[in-house]
């Protein structure tokens, strides 16, 4: 660097100086390509990423099957072929890097061709090379789960008129809870108030200065003690008074109900075995996935029964071993229970979904039937049923619960009959497709 | 790579490498340079502001040292906006392709998960040249990626022989934007599935897009838009595919060539555009866009090595400038320095590391050296570069800058010492024996111009990109496409490979393809048929 003194002609002539230059902030620039791309892919693996988004599903607790994350699919269709030259034929040359201490005329194993280059970026998958993994949003794999599907057109129409109280944001008050107080504005009020306060002092003192100069006597007198004492007022006005108080202030306001709960009621009897559990969590999922895709947060109450009825959490009601008869009647009525007590009133969207094998006794059944009927479908939005018969169903025929719910007769009540995983989606997708307005 | 074990080597000749030496320097002005007293900014915050001022200091020192640039805009972008750009290869306008979209969910999640880092910078060959900063980024970073992209690649751009040949540098942007709103327009009109089948088999085939010889046409939005408008007018009016062939016969009356004195054609989609029997007119236009887009990022396929040097050469030199005049403090030279050590890392070739040649260090290496020629030269280099000993470094780097693409200049520039440092050395893969590599030459005086040359043809573009052309495309009832592969070396193409571009050249051919590779005598080795 040393002998190159400056060139002749000075510095910052060139074209590179001549006021062009600029730094754009582009950063606030609304995302858009990107997306738009995205979604193109997506658009064209839909299938294979289906696929794999069911595979994850799989793995999933219950309330976690909506997040988005990692999908893999296979890599094969995903490839963009270019023309290449087999490295098997021919003889070619290459140079590289590093030599340590090879001498011309030296010859070295060729590397063999299985033998790994694919380590190195993805640790740990054998197949890594052949499958592409990327993490999908939780609205691209919801998009993708409830393409074409609506909540039943009963629910639609109630949808718009429900409506709730909730409070909302409105302006500032001066009474509140000390949690709402703004010092900010506080404080600004404050100044607000001794500015506007030290004025009018200031012009009241001026004026009876005027005054005083124009008279004498007692009168003066008392002119200048109101003078002092105002003086005195104006140099102590108070930092903080009560009226500087500013509270956010919140306002009730009318908002069409957004709440739902969802109740999964359970047969745990003997007769139901992981396999028919699994198939029932597969469909609670779903329905959980989809609720909460309309109404943005869900609760979920797990209700399993054998002859007798109890509320358990997610990880006891789909894995804790139960034995025992089985009962409907106590599960509908501890739901019924449920409902009155926690999620009663116009504001609650209240679901219902029911997994059985479809075991009762006949009496059992009609109970069942007429507590549906009567009580708890009043109080809901829907009633799905799933029927889970025993894959070994020597006897082809319905199961007694189905057969018991053949007296329900009404739009908010549907039913299924599920036999293994394949169809599990299609009876989720005939339960909530978009209906044809008639 | 796995690893190699050296097995048959001559035990009785004499290894005398010594341990790779690496001297680990403190950065040191120059001595006797004059130093502000206060750097421009300290510490790695910045504000656009402080970026301007450091801007305006590069500006002085490149102007100082005779670079020349086309005006520069940066942009200030967040990290999802960088991964946006980088998916369309850095541009941004583009059409949209899933293949894009691919791009960018594989780079999300490398990002995400902390595989892989994001591009520091991009920069744009449009003029203005567009160079964007990540606001990620430290102030030390930020002013290197300014160097970098704002003066290194820029004044690359507008000085080197095949970016001013091949590519309007003000024009693309408007042409992308046109081709942004085509695809847009087919997609409404023909249906996305078309519309993507035709851009897969382009895209495809894009490598042999490009006019390697002839200039292209400038690009002109106003002229594409008004050819389209005649193109699809005439179409409406006589477009009968079962007739298509007739009107093609007819243009091509004066001359018609007839099978045998057929002239081949390296652009395969230009002559697929020009001469698919059964394209329809807007499918022939996709061809066109993807051609155009090709060529445009043609030259840049061809000088990774000298772009990339050339770029890292020039920050390198402006930082140090920097750090002279005293405009920058000890802590924002280290860390940039750190940064650049690890751009220009070369792992050897038994690293795990090693991906290949890094076209930052070779490039960055080829360059420092012809400046360390010019000032410091050895009797080793007055023998090789007479011309170059001696003489003013900065015309020397410009002249190469402006007269080379990678292979050029590999052959011209490369010297002893480079590969010396690198240690390159030369491998050969023979077809008698598929067990071994032998070392056909190293960095000693036997081996520097072996060494050189390889390296050279290593960078050419028929290396990687197997040549095709066509050969002959039949005129008769059943109008067959012949492509040609010449076979250099015995170095066949990848049968699956060959299997599937077929299938793509076949979906807009309609006709049959067939792909034969020859070797230098014409004699055919080998056939591929869809």
């Amino acid at each position: 660097m040393a002998q190159t003194p400056g060139d002749s002609g000075g510095s910052g002539s060139g074209p590179i100086l001549a006021g062009l230059l600029r730094i754009v902030d582009r950063r606030s620039d609304p995302p858009g390509r990107g997306a738009i791309n995205r979604e193109r892919f997506i658009r064209r693996f839909k299938d294979e990423i289906k696929r794999a988004a069911d595979e994850e599903f799989g793995k999933r607790s219950i309330k976690d099957v909506g997040r988005g994350g990692r999908i893999s699919i296979p890599g094969r269709g995903l490839a963009e072929p270019r023309l290449v030259h087999d490295d098997d034929s021919g003889s070619h040359d290459f140079v590289l890097p590093g030599n340590r201490d090879f001498l011309p005329g030296d010859s070295i194993d060729r590397p063999r061709k299985d033998g790994g280059q694919g380590d190195g970026d993805e640790p740990g998958s054998g197949e890594g090379r052949d499958s592409f993994a990327f993490a999908l949003s939780r609205e691209e794999f919801l998009a993708l789960f409830f393409d074409d599907l609506e909540l039943p057109n009963l629910e639609r129409t109630r949808f718009g008129e429900m409506s709730m109280q909730r409070m909302r944001r409105g302006g500032y008050s001066r009474e509140g809870l000390p949690a709402n107080l703004l010092p900010g504005m506080t404080v600004r009020m404050g100044i607000a108030r001794r500015i506007a306060l030290r004025g009018a002092l200031a012009e009241r003192i001026a004026e009876l200065e005027a005054e005083c100069a124009g008279c004498n006597g007692p009168r003066r007198d008392a002119l200048i003690e109101e003078i002092e004492r105002l003086r005195k007022r104006r140099g102590s006005l108070p930092f903080l008074e009560d009226v500087d108080r500013r509270y956010r202030s919140r306002v009730p306001t009318a908002a069409p109900s957004t709440r739902a709960v969802m109740l999964c009621l359970m047969d745990v009897s003997g007769s139901m075995d992981e396999r028919k559990k699994d198939l029932a969590k597969r469909f609670f999922a779903l329905l959980y996935l989809f609720l909460e895709r309309k109404y943005g947060h869900v609760d979920v109450v797990f209700v399993r029964h054998t002859e007798t009825a109890e509320e358990v959490d997610e990880q006891r009601f789909f894995h804790d071993p139960q034995t025992g008869g089985t009962l409907v009647h106590p599960a509908l009525e501890l739901a019924y229970h449920i409902i009155q007590g926690r999620f009663a009133g116009p504001d609650w969207n209240v679901y219902l979904a029911q997994a059985s094998d479809g075991d009762c006794t006949v009496e059992d059944g009609h109970r069942s039937a007429a507590f549906i009927a009567q009580e708890l479908l009043p109080l809901l939005r829907y009633f799905a049923y799933i029927d889970i018969p025993s894959s070994s169903g020597w006897f082809n025929r319905a199961s007694d619960l189905w057969q018991s719910y053949d007296a329900l007769q009404s739009p908010a009540f549907a039913r299924r009959a599920v036999h293994d995983r394949n169809d599990i989606w299609p009876v989720f997708r005939e339960l909530f497709a978009r209906k044809q307005a008639a | 790579m796995t690893k190699e074990k050296p097995d048959r080597r001559d035990p009785d000749k004499p290894r005398p490498w010594p341990k790779l030496l690496a001297r680990p320097t403190v950065p040191m002005p120059r001595p006797g340079a004059v130093r502000q007293a206060q750097p421009i900014a300290t510490g790695t915050e910045w504000t656009l502001g402080t970026l301007e001022r450091f801007d305006k200091a590069i500006a002085a020192h490149a102007g100082r040292m005779g670079l020349d640039t086309y005006p520069i805009q940066y942009e200030m972008i967040t990290a999802s906006q960088m991964l946006d750009l980088c998916s369309t290869v850095g541009m941004p306008v583009h059409y949209s392709h899933w293949s894009f979209g691919k791009l960018l969910l594989s780079q999300e999640h490398g990002y995400r998960k902390g595989m892989t880092g994001l591009a520091y910078e991009i920069v744009i060959n449009t003029n203005p040249s567009i160079a964007y900063l990540m606001e990620t980024n430290t102030l030390a970073l930020q002013v290197l990626v300014m160097a970098h992209a704002g003066y290194g690649h820029n004044a690359f751009f507008k000085s080197n022989y095949l970016f001013r040949q091949f590519t309007q540098a003000d024009a693309i942007l408007d042409y992308l934007q046109f081709a942004r709103g085509f695809v847009q327009e087919c997609e409404e009109q023909y249906g996305w599935r078309e519309v993507e089948a035709v851009l897969d088999c382009c895209h495809a085939l894009a490598a042999y897009g490009v006019d390697r010889y002839r200039r292209p046409q400038r690009l002109s939005v106003k002229r594409e838009r008004a050819r389209l408008n005649d193109r699809l007018k005439f179409a409406e009016k006589h477009y009968n595919p079962d007739f298509a062939h007739l009107h093609m016969r007819e243009r091509d009356e004066p001359g018609a060539p007839a099978a045998d004195v057929f002239d081949p054609q390296e652009n395969l989609l230009y002559f697929i555009e020009k001469h698919a029997p059964k394209l329809p007119p807007w499918q022939r236009e996709l061809v066109r866009i993807v051609r155009k887009v090709s060529q445009y990022f043609y030259p840049q396929r061809l000088t990774k090595v000298a772009n990339e040097g050339a770029a890292t050469f020039w920050h390198y030199t402006l930082l140090n400038e920097l750090y002279d005049s005293g405009e920058v403090d000890d802590g924002f030279m280290l860390e940039w320095l750190a940064n650049h050590g690890d751009v220009v890392a070369q792992p050897a070739f038994d690293s795990p590391n090693f991906h290949g040649l890094n076209p930052y260090a070779l490039g960055f290496s080829i360059y420092r050296d012809i400046r360390r020629i010019c000032e410091e030269p050895t009797d080793e280099d007055r023998q090789w570069f007479p011309n170059l000993a001696g003489s003013r470094w900065q015309e020397a780097i410009a002249f190469a800058m402006t007269n080379f693409k990678d292979d050029s200049l590999i052959e011209q520039y490369l010297s002893p010492k480079v590969m010396r440092d690198m240690r390159l050395f030369l491998m050969h893969d023979s077809e008698e024996d598929r067990e071994h590599y032998t070392v056909r030459a190293i960095h000693n005086e036997a081996g520097y111009t072996r060494v050189r040359q390889a390296l050279a043809a290593q960078y050419r573009s028929e290396a990687h990109i197997p040549t095709l052309v066509v050969a002959r495309a039949s005129d008769d009832a059943e109008r067959a496409l012949l492509l040609q592969h010449r076979v250099e070396n015995g170095r066949m193409l990848d049968a699956k490979s060959a299997e599937s571009i077929l299938g793509f050249v076949k979906q807009l051919w309609v006709f049959d393809v067939v792909l034969e590779e020859v070797d230098s005598d014409g004699t055919r080795l080998k056939i591929h048929r869809t």
